[in-house]
């Protein structure tokens, strides 16, 4: 569904991340993880081609992403953004509506299936009780939602999230990547999730790719690529790893007072 | 895909009310359609000559096609109406509409509600073009020739706009923010050029520049005929251009991810705006207010989205400009009041009174 190849992409003359290999089959959710300034938005980026990459190439669905236009490649690929700036006065369902524009031509009007995928992604999401409010009478987290249900309102076939979860508590944490996650295995949706919490990207995603400073260090299973060994040599944190209690899946657990930086 | 899921109870909700808002919408739409044709025939009917309302629908209706109904009255009746004001009233209208909705597009282009059709050069390009006309020797002497001011003012519009668009483009991308800055400071760098003019010109001219500065419409139909075919193409492609609009509102990068080609976008409305505005403030001076507030009352009253508050604009920035204009020709005589301090005057208030009806924190 995704297939990057030899991509290097970066700003200016600086690259951020070089000759990157990577793949997500339909049905299959990857986690990206990695420390901060370690290009893991840059690499959404050059894939939705935000940014041009400087080398290598992008296909998606079997096509090759230069070759596409940008709506065309909107009707495959959908993106969650980080931060959700939505204009204030616009009105939640409107905002999820605007996820049908690239299945709109320019002289059409939103008929009524489009209103029913809209309204669909928002009963996904769990937001239909927001439906009619403003956008600046509703929370930080529910904006993520609404982010999310308008990506879904594009019927993609691919979805990228950037980092889905940062601004919602734990309670959305767990719902917003479950529906992610029953997407991907229901529907056949390929996902690739960019995450800060290497927990839930242990719990949630098929395949991790652990990237630093601009290349993959590890790739695999979450049981092969997070382990104390990997997670000191990345992040410079010092953590224990255990099994989860109930599925075995590898859960990383802070030591406090453990970090490189501690003051003697 | 999503249409797999079984139907939910409750679908009909939100596209009832969807469909509620929408009708409002239209309604107003069509309203304001019927009180432009109204604004129109009660515009010309008022002047100094004395002719009643029911003889210019009369000669108004005789002109239209397929009506077949004779206007067989005085003929100085209908040169009045026909040659002095029908092209100052369709002057008027065109340039308010022109301006209401280059104001709504910079507004929504810009992301910012302080934005208005001169915010990146385009009045300060025109005033040192006009001043330009009128003090330098040789071809501003002549204040009644109306060929060399709005030459002047037009060139000086769009190139003040075009080398703004130059300084902040950057490769392939256009940063608004850098377009802002840029037009404000070349704005403030013509304005002190023109300044300095005005002060070295005499006492005649300077009135001259004043009162062409905060507006003026002309009765001719040479300067409706050039500014028509601007006015309704650019209005055109910028209405197309509603929904691509709407979800740049998001940001530049999810409009992208949702299949838009901002820069594209960007490139064609900023183009369009500017144009529909040099052309507007060529033939009729700066007239402020209408631009800034005629889209910002539609938004309060019918909402952001553009779809509606573009062709909602461009019809009460029409009926605005047509009313204020007539409030000029009415209570002035000679006409000594600017259009421009009539548009303030009458608006501010009005759009004071729905802020303070309002009562919104947010306007995007």
């Amino acid at each position: 569904m995704l297939k990057l190849e030899n991509i290097s992409l970066g700003y200016g003359k600086q690259d951020i991340l070089t000759d990157i290999n990577l793949s997500v089959e339909r049905g299959e959710m990857l986690g990206i993880i990695g420390p901060n300034g370690s290009g893991k938005s840059t690499l959404v980026k050059g894939i939705c081609r935000l940014l041009i990459p400087r080398t290598g190439r992008v296909f998606v669905d079997g096509k090759d992403v230069a070759g596409i236009s940008r709506s065309k490649l909107a009707r495959i690929a959908a993106v969650v953004p980080q931060t959700p700036n939505l204009p204030d006065t616009f009105t939640a369902f409107e905002i999820v509506l605007m996820g049908r524009t690239p299945h709109l031509g320019r002289f059409r009007f939103e008929g009524n299936r489009d209103f029913d995928i809209a309204w669909k992604a928002m009963e996904i999401t769990n937001t239909q009780s927001i439906a009619e409010r403003r956008i600046d009478e509703i929370s930080g987290g529910q904006k993520q939602l609404l982010t999310i249900a308008r990506a879904l309102a594009q019927e993609p076939k691919l979805i990228l999230l950037d980092e889905p979860t940062a601004h919602l508590d734990i309670n959305y944490q767990i719902e917003t990547l479950d529906f992610v996650r029953g997407l991907c295995s229901q529907q056949h949706i390929a996902a690739m999730a960019v995450l800060h919490d290497l927990n839930l990207a242990a719990q949630y995603c098929d395949r991790l790719a652990l990237l630093s400073k601009g290349s993959i260090q590890a790739e695999g299973s979450p049981q092969e690529v997070i382990t104390e060994q990997n997670v000191k040599e990345v992040y410079g944190a010092n953590v224990c790893v255990y099994p989860h209690p109930v599925n075995g899946l590898p859960t990383t657990v802070i030591m406090p007072g453990e970090s490189n930086q501690t003051a003697e | 895909m999503l249409t797999d899921i079984p139907e939910p109870s409750q679908t009909k909700m939100p596209r009832a009310q969807h469909t509620l808002r929408w009708r409002s919408r239209l309604w107003a739409v069509g309203g304001l359609v019927v009180v432009l044709a109204a604004a129109v025939a009660l515009a010309t009917s008022v002047g100094s000559a004395d002719i009643s309302f029911f003889t210019v629908w009369e000669i108004l209706f005789s002109k239209l096609p397929f009506l077949n109904i004779d206007y067989k009255g005085d003929e100085r009746i209908e040169d009045i109406i026909l040659t002095i004001r029908l092209p100052r009233v369709v002057l008027a209208g065109l340039v308010g509409a022109s301006l209401a909705v280059a104001g709504a597009t910079y507004q929504g282009l810009f992301r910012n509600p302080l934005a208005d059709p001169y915010l990146i050069g385009v009045s300060q390009g025109a005033l040192l073009g006009a001043v330009i006309g009128f003090v330098i020797p040789g071809i501003g002497d002549n204040l009644t020739d109306f060929g060399v001011v709005p030459t002047l003012a037009f060139v000086g519009a769009m190139g003040a706009v075009i080398t703004v668009y130059l300084i902040a483009r950057s490769g392939k991308s256009l940063p608004v923010t850098t377009l802002i800055l840029a037009g404000v400071a070349l704005g403030a760098w013509l304005s002190a050029i023109s300044h300095y003019l005005m002060l070295q010109s005499d006492d005649g001219k300077l009135h001259a520049i004043v009162s062409w500065m905060f507006g003026h419409i002309d009765d001719e139909w040479n300067q409706v005929l050039t500014v028509l075919p601007f006015a309704l193409i650019g209005i055109c492609i910028i209405w197309l251009y509603a929904r691509p609009l709407n979800v740049m509102q998001l940001d530049e990068e999810q409009a992208q991810q949702l299949g838009i080609n901002v820069e594209r976008t960007k490139l064609i409305l900023l183009a369009c705006s500017t144009l529909i505005t040099a052309v507007s403030v060529a033939f009729c001076g700066i007239i402020g207010f209408v631009g800034i507030i005629v889209p910002h009352a539609v938004r309060l009253i019918w909402g952001p989205d553009h779809r509606f508050l573009l062709p909602l604009s461009t019809l009460v920035g029409a009926i605005f400009l047509i009313m204020a204009d007539t409030v000029v020709r009415t209570i002035t005589d000679p006409e000594s009041i600017p259009i421009g301090v009539i548009t303030a005057s009458v608006g501010a208030p009005f759009f004071l009174f729905l802020l303070w009806k309002k009562k919104r924190g947010t306007f995007f």
